[in-house]
């Protein structure tokens, strides 16, 4: 009786924290990208928490329309007085870390797919320099190529934009889909793990003290929780593991050594690409601005210095999405052992994220990047 | 059904004038904007566009671009919403729509939204934003014919208000009917519509 009351409360904590968590990383990380033109913010919910974070937000959005703006006008100035170069790179820099903060879906989407993956904070921050840096440099390469060789049109590179948003979209859908196929796959393999040992103190839930000592040196918790218990509950299926061991969805944690190995690397090349493919629509009017003004060589600077701004901005905000879930789960196995059903649930709502994110930024419900073109 | 997806953030900025049109029998027609976009995106829009003069562009060489912003305008209603008397009013197509490079080189959209109803109205309600906020609006700072009543009845008069300038946005309640926003092409309109620019003309 007892620990059915438990089993109950664990059950409804997982529910709430899958919750929270998704709520935090929509809405600490806003999840809307910079679509020229139009974005559909997906009703009620949205509206309610725009009105009501009228404070932060909008201070957010203020300070980083001041930073843009400032841009231009020092772009200008930079043309007659090299000293304001320094006062670009500046502002460049802190445009980015303000419009990290603000909506932008590249956050949202890394932060999501670090909570599924059950990754290592320190990979998150990997992840989100490599794809703000990629950001930068497909901008680099757009205007590069299609304003300084080819001359074209603002309209023809808002098209080649939108057809690299496309892709990055619909390589989010894939990254969501193929880690909601690995994560949904381990969630009921949990849930078999529980049916099979209903009492709490079944090896599925193995030694929480184990874990809490792990959390202590906190650089791999998520890992290593789930690697400890990947082994405990989870024999019966233990063929699923392996065949997606390579895969983004990894059934097994990394051990810290793996993260800066190759395959580390490899591992987390589609996070990077899907989110870093698509550039910031900003950087893009910067640069060509710079290099109407004679000064391209600064715009690609000013370019990759908002992209370590943003990359500060999203590694942090990634970071809080990994200590979010695995105090989640912490608290879910002091419960009565149902951490492992806990992580699950809340990677298969993570992977969940990803997916839709990936779907309503394709069909463009999220993001309408073509008015770009305007 | 998806949780919060917040709005965008400016990467345009718009400083506009208007004037609202009135027909002889003191209906109001329509109205026709002049929008000038900032320094970075007028920059951004003439790149390898032709002109005789390097930089220096016509509105001859602006006309294919004008025809693209009042094409791709329609998607979002023009970021125009008006109101007679708490009636929803539709706008037609735009016309007489061309740009201008000014001598600061910023460029200015002038273009005529004709209502598909002429009406005569007591309060005509005309606000300007985007909803997404990809845009921001705002009233043209010198101030001088900000906005002008066309042919207006004497009786006519128009003050102006936006809700962008130091003053805080509505505070909507959770659960306000006016967060339900049924069609896909409104979502989001209550976070645009904080930043909103607004005309209010009363006869």
């Amino acid at each position: 009786m007892l620990s059915r009351r438990c089993a109950g409360v664990a059950a409804l904590c997982t529910v709430v924290l899958v919750v929270a968590v998704a709520l935090f990383v929509l809405h600490s990380a806003d999840a809307l990208a910079q679509g020229p033109f139009g974005v559909g913010t997906p009703s009620g919910t949205a509206g309610a928490a725009a009105a009501q974070s009228d404070g932060i937000v909008a201070w957010i959005i203020a300070k980083q329309a001041e930073f843009y703006r400032a841009m231009a006008g020092t772009i200008r100035s930079a043309r007659t007085d090299g000293s304001a170069l320094w006062f670009l790179f500046g502002i460049a820099f802190l445009y980015g870390v303000f419009h990290a903060a603000g909506p932008g879906h590249g956050k949202a989407v890394i932060s999501s797919y670090m909570v599924a993956n059950e990754e290592a904070w320190t990979r998150g921050v990997v992840l989100s320099f490599a794809s703000a840096l990629l950001q930068a440099v497909v901008a680099v390469i757009i205007v590069g190529v299609a304003a300084v060789l080819l001359n074209a049109t603002a309209r023809q590179m808002c098209d080649a934009e939108w057809v690299i948003a496309l892709i990055s979209y619909a390589l989010i859908a894939l990254l969501g889909a193929r880690l909601l196929w690995v994560k949904g796959r381990g969630f009921l393999s949990a849930v078999q793990g529980l049916r099979r040992k209903p009492a709490p103190v079944g090896a599925a839930v193995a030694s929480p003290h184990h874990d809490h000592s792990r959390d202590h040196d906190h650089h791999h918790h998520g890992g290593h929780h789930h690697h400890d218990h990947g082994h405990g509950c989870q024999h019966h299926h233990h063929d699923h593991d392996h065949d997606h061991a390579s895969a983004w969805g990894h059934a097994h944690g990394p051990e810290p050594q793996e993260l800066v190995g190759p395959g580390g690397w490899r591992r987390g090349l589609t996070a990077i690409v899907a989110v870093g493919l698509r550039p910031c629509s900003g950087a893009i009017l910067v640069l060509v601005f710079a290099l109407a003004q004679g000064l391209f060589w600064a715009g690609i600077v000013a370019t990759f210095m908002m992209a370590i701004g943003t990359a500060m901005t999203v590694a942090a905000i990634a970071t809080l999405a990994v200590f979010a879930k695995s105090l989640a789960v912490r608290l879910a196995s002091s419960q009565s052992g149902y951490g492992m059903l806990a992580m699950r649930g809340i990677e298969v709502g993570a992977a969940m994220l990803v997916l839709a994110f990936g779907l309503l930024l394709l069909l463009g419900y999220m993001s309408v990047e073509r008015a770009a073109c305007f | 059904m998806l949780p919060a997806l917040a709005a965008a953030h400016p990467h345009v900025w718009i400083s506009m004038k208007s004037q609202v049109l009135y027909d002889a029998n003191g209906a109001v027609i329509g109205v026709r904007h002049a929008w000038t976009f900032d320094d970075m995106f007028s920059t951004f829009a003439v790149q390898g566009l032709k002109s005789a003069k390097p930089g220096v562009f016509t509105p001859e060489d602006l006309q294919p671009l004008a025809e693209v912003n009042v094409t791709s305008l329609q998607e979002y209603a023009y970021f125009s919403y008006a109101k007679a008397d708490g009636k929803k009013l539709s706008f037609a197509n735009p016309i007489d729509y061309h740009l201008e490079q000014r001598p600061d080189q910023l460029l200015t959209l002038h273009f005529t939204l004709p209502l598909k109803q002429p009406i005569k109205a007591t309060t005509l309600d005309l606000e300007v934003y985007d909803p997404s906020y990809f845009v921001d609006f705002s009233f043209d700072e010198k101030g001088r014919d900000v906005v002008v009543l066309k042919d207006a009845p004497a009786n006519c008069a128009a003050s102006i208000k936006s809700l962008n300038e130091g003053q805080k946005p509505p505070e909507v309640p959770l659960g306000d009917p006016r967060l339900e926003v049924p069609n896909p092409e409104d979502w989001g309109k209550s976070w645009g519509a904080q930043f909103a620019n607004q005309i209010l003309v009363k006869c």
